[in-house]
């Protein structure tokens, strides 16, 4: 099993030129050479480039002239160094807490999302992630709207051998989640996860579903769910803060897993959100095998990022 | 009452420094966009589009392009240059993202192969675009050539039912180039002249996967292949948009769940770097929710300006330009009376709601103007119709008794019509101000405004009228 230090280097070595070049070891402007002018220039590209958004880019390109300014002498990895900094100070607290999990019985975790960010496959792989580290776990097949997903959650369940509630195509989801805790209790299973529709932020009636799927937990347990998890397709760009920000007030967010990071993109929106809601990055997509999944480390993020060695 | 002043002080100022502003142009020969009258806006678009994640290189280019392009252009007369400009690049923009044809190939049989990262609606759109296509006299049969995603196949054969359209499965090979060719004899068997061949999500950069759908390309020949993208992408949709078009040639993009809110900057950049044509548009969950693309309304959507926009075309279309010009003089010269404020407010009428209106108003987005205030306007309407011509030309006639009167003619008390007196005496006022020393300083000041800054923090905030200078109503 590749790091998420490697894996996400590695996707930004096969392309993106201009990345590469500029944040790479070799010949960009992070290498040993002096800084000048038109390599700033090239640098604040790389930084809107990589998705961080306005605010994080200038933070980053000011500290980096601060310092040129002081030092005529500053060299590329001084200045990928001083990047990595700023990235980490913005990050600061961005990593899961210890020992999160805490002691529910199961521990229900929710995970929400806009179409297509990957709330089902993370789904499979945190609960095989459970399954291996033997914990027991039950996973709630939530969305019953898109077509066939069922199918799509219920073959990774048989692929990973794992447990699975789930009902009909357009059966209630909250009724899904019902059974799914009762399940969970019932195994003694320590995490339930739910993987639920996938759903525009924009849509307040889908809004109201994911409330009334709160609503019937607590029936259950009046704590849960513990965990309510964005899944987030780290190849967007500042609209996943839009989202963040949206299902945070509809719903509740104690948690990011950004996914899709195995490609070229920086995921570098993950910044903006952190900035916005402050809510810590549980785990990082890397690819589509059932291991692919990690968590969330904000220094082999900003060393990967800037081309520094972990 | 303070934001119904607001408005109509600011639809009386805007023809006033138009005309004013008019007049000073023509005298300094400053009626052409130049580097410095478009500075600040252009700046600001540039924030604009990077901040709807348009491609950091693509946006540069795009403003440099239209700067070059609409220098020494004329200003047009209602406008300001900072205004001109934006209306300019959203014109611009739209033309761009609408180069090329939305039609498909016009071909009988069809063969269409939609390609893409994971998660963009690849599958939904395939359902989609056949369902469309059959209103135009097609017969569609769908391919399912994911192999990779759990149920993907399943989803696909869903959704062809939902749709009623044949689908062709082969849940028994991972042989993507032969699942296609053997799925496009199958559909001729069906009499079938629409073939859309479902993929699997892929990276671009996955040089195993790219190569598969190269094979399957030269199986099935296809007349188009569209990159199905989510209008939510970042800086990476350059990437995306160049790989896939080099390695399949890409005919068509269709952008994707636009019915959320992203500002969709990517579909900028994927045209700009590829120049392959933006096709159709995904407007929602339901196979119906599907569309042409409209580039002028994702330029909108891009600039975000749309309020800059409509208002330079609504300026240009609704403003009586004699009426203003005869206005503009009256107030200039101190004749402006009652019936002038009342063509003065049923010009900023014709505008559309106040509400509205004000929302248009850059820097104005604060405020809130409600039924309150159109129902205070139409009132001011009332009074002002109740009284006689003589009295809107000469309002010093005004007697206590001649109050009561228009009072009861227009069903308010007189307590309303003294207010609205009192606050035409106040505008009077600041009329004659703005003749004097003080008001050539103002004027200056709006005129280097450039239509977008400045006018931040709403009316308070109108540069010059801070502190002394405007009467508070």
């Amino acid at each position: 099993m590749k790091s998420f230090f490697s894996k996400f280097k590695e996707g930004l070595k096969r392309s993106t030129p201009t990345f590469q070049k500029i944040f790479g070891q070799v010949g960009g402007i992070f290498s040993g050479k002096k800084l000048d002018a038109a390599s700033i220039d090239e640098l604040e590209e790389a930084l809107y480039g990589a998705d961080f958004g306005v605010e994080t880019a200038t933070e980053i390109i000011d500290e980096i002239q601060a310092a040129y300014r002081k030092d005529k002498e500053l060299r590329g990895q001084d200045a990928a160094r001083i990047g990595a900094r700023v990235l980490e100070r913005v990050l600061e607290g961005a990593e899961a807490p210890e020992d999160w999990l805490g002691e529910a019985d199961p521990a229900v975790i929710c995970l929400i999302g806009v179409n297509g960010s990957g709330k089902t496959t993370t789904t499979a792989k945190l609960g095989w992630k459970f399954k291996e580290e033997g914990k027991g776990v039950v996973l709630g097949a939530c969305d019953t709207f898109r077509a066939a997903a069922n199918e799509q959650i219920k073959t990774w369940a048989d692929r990973l051998d794992l447990r699975l509630v789930a009902s009909h195509h357009n059966a209630d989801s909250a009724a899904v989640a019902y059974d799914a805790w009762q399940a969970a209790k019932g195994d003694n299973a320590k995490v339930l996860i739910l993987d639920t529709a996938g759903r525009l932020h924009t849509k307040g009636n889908l809004m109201e579903e994911l409330k009334k799927i709160r609503r019937v937990l607590q029936k259950h347990d009046e704590t849960a769910p513990h965990h309510a998890w964005l899944v987030v397709d780290g190849s967007l760009g500042s609209n996943s803060i839009e989202q963040a920000r949206k299902f945070h007030e509809a719903f509740g967010l104690t948690g990011l897993i950004v996914t899709k990071l195995d490609g070229t993109s920086r995921g570098g929106a993950l910044v903006g959100i952190y900035r916005e809601l402050q809510l810590p990055i549980y785990f990082v997509g890397l690819g589509e095998a059932k291991e692919d999944l990690q968590p969330f480390s904000v220094k082999n993020y900003t060393n990967a990022l800037f081309g520094l060695e972990a | 009452m303070a934001a119904f002043l607001c408005v109509y002080l600011l639809g009386m100022l805007e023809s006033l420094t138009d005309r004013m502003g008019q007049a000073l142009r023509n005298l300094r020969g400053v009626g052409k966009l130049t580097e410095d009258n478009m500075a600040e806006a252009l700046k600001e678009v540039r924030t604009a589009l990077l901040s709807a994640d348009v491609h950091f290189k693509v946006a540069r280019q795009f403003v440099e392009d239209v700067r070059q392009a609409a220098m020494g252009q004329e200003v047009l007369k209602s406008v300001t240059p900072g205004q001109q400009i934006i209306k300019i690049i959203n014109d611009e923009l739209a033309k761009l993202l609408g180069e090329g044809t939305t039609g498909l190939a016009d071909k009988k049989p069809l063969r269409i192969m939609m390609v893409g990262l994971h998660g963009s609606g690849k599958t939904t759109t395939s359902a989609k675009l056949a369902k469309r296509l059959m209103k135009d006299g097609y017969k569609p049969a769908l391919i399912a050539c994911d192999v990779y995603r759990p149920a993907a196949i399943d989803q696909l054969e869903t959704l062809a039912k939902q749709i009623e359209v044949p689908c062709y499965t082969d849940r028994t090979s991972q042989d993507v180039p032969k699942i296609g060719r053997t799925g496009w004899d199958w559909a001729k068997e069906q009499e079938r002249n629409l073939i859309i061949f479902d993929t699997a999500g892929r990276l671009q950069i996955d040089e195993d996967l790219i190569g598969e759908i190269k094979k399957l390309k030269d199986k099935i020949v296809p007349d188009e292949v569209l990159l199905v993208a989510d209008s939510a992408l970042g800086q990476e949709a350059v990437n995306v948009a160049k790989h896939f078009h080099e390695a399949v040639n890409l005919t068509g993009i269709v952008l994707t769940k636009l019915d959320g809110d992203a500002r969709g900057g990517a579909a900028l950049s994927m045209k700009a770097i590829t120049g392959v044509p933006i096709k159709f548009m995904g407007t929602g969950e339901k196979t119906d929710d599907f569309d042409i693309f409209h580039p002028d309304r994702m330029a909108q959507r891009i600039l975000g300006m749309g309020d800059v926009v409509s208002l330079v075309e609504k300026a240009q279309e609704t403003i009586d330009e004699e009426e203003a010009e005869r206005l503009a003089k009256k107030m200039q010269s101190n004749e402006f009376n009652l019936e002038d404020m009342l063509a003065q407010m049923r010009q900023v009428k014709k505008m559309g709601n106040l509400g509205g209106l004000m929302k248009m108003m850059p820097g104005m987005n604060g405020i809130e103007i409600g039924d309150r205030e159109e129902t205070q306007m139409r009132r001011t309407e009332a009074i002002i119709l109740s009284m006689t011509p003589t009295e809107r030309q000469t309002p010093r006639l005004l007697n206590a008794s001649r109050r009561k009167r228009i009072a009861d003619g227009s069903g308010v008390e007189v307590k309303d019509v003294n207010q609205l007196i009192k606050q035409f005496q106040q505008m009077q006022k600041m009329m004659k101000m703005m003749r004097g020393s003080k008001g050539k300083k103002m004027m200056k000041k709006m005129q280097s405004m450039g239509g977008m800054p400045g006018m931040g923090g709403g009316c308070g905030g109108l540069p010059g009228m801070g502190g002394g200078g405007l009467p508070r109503f």
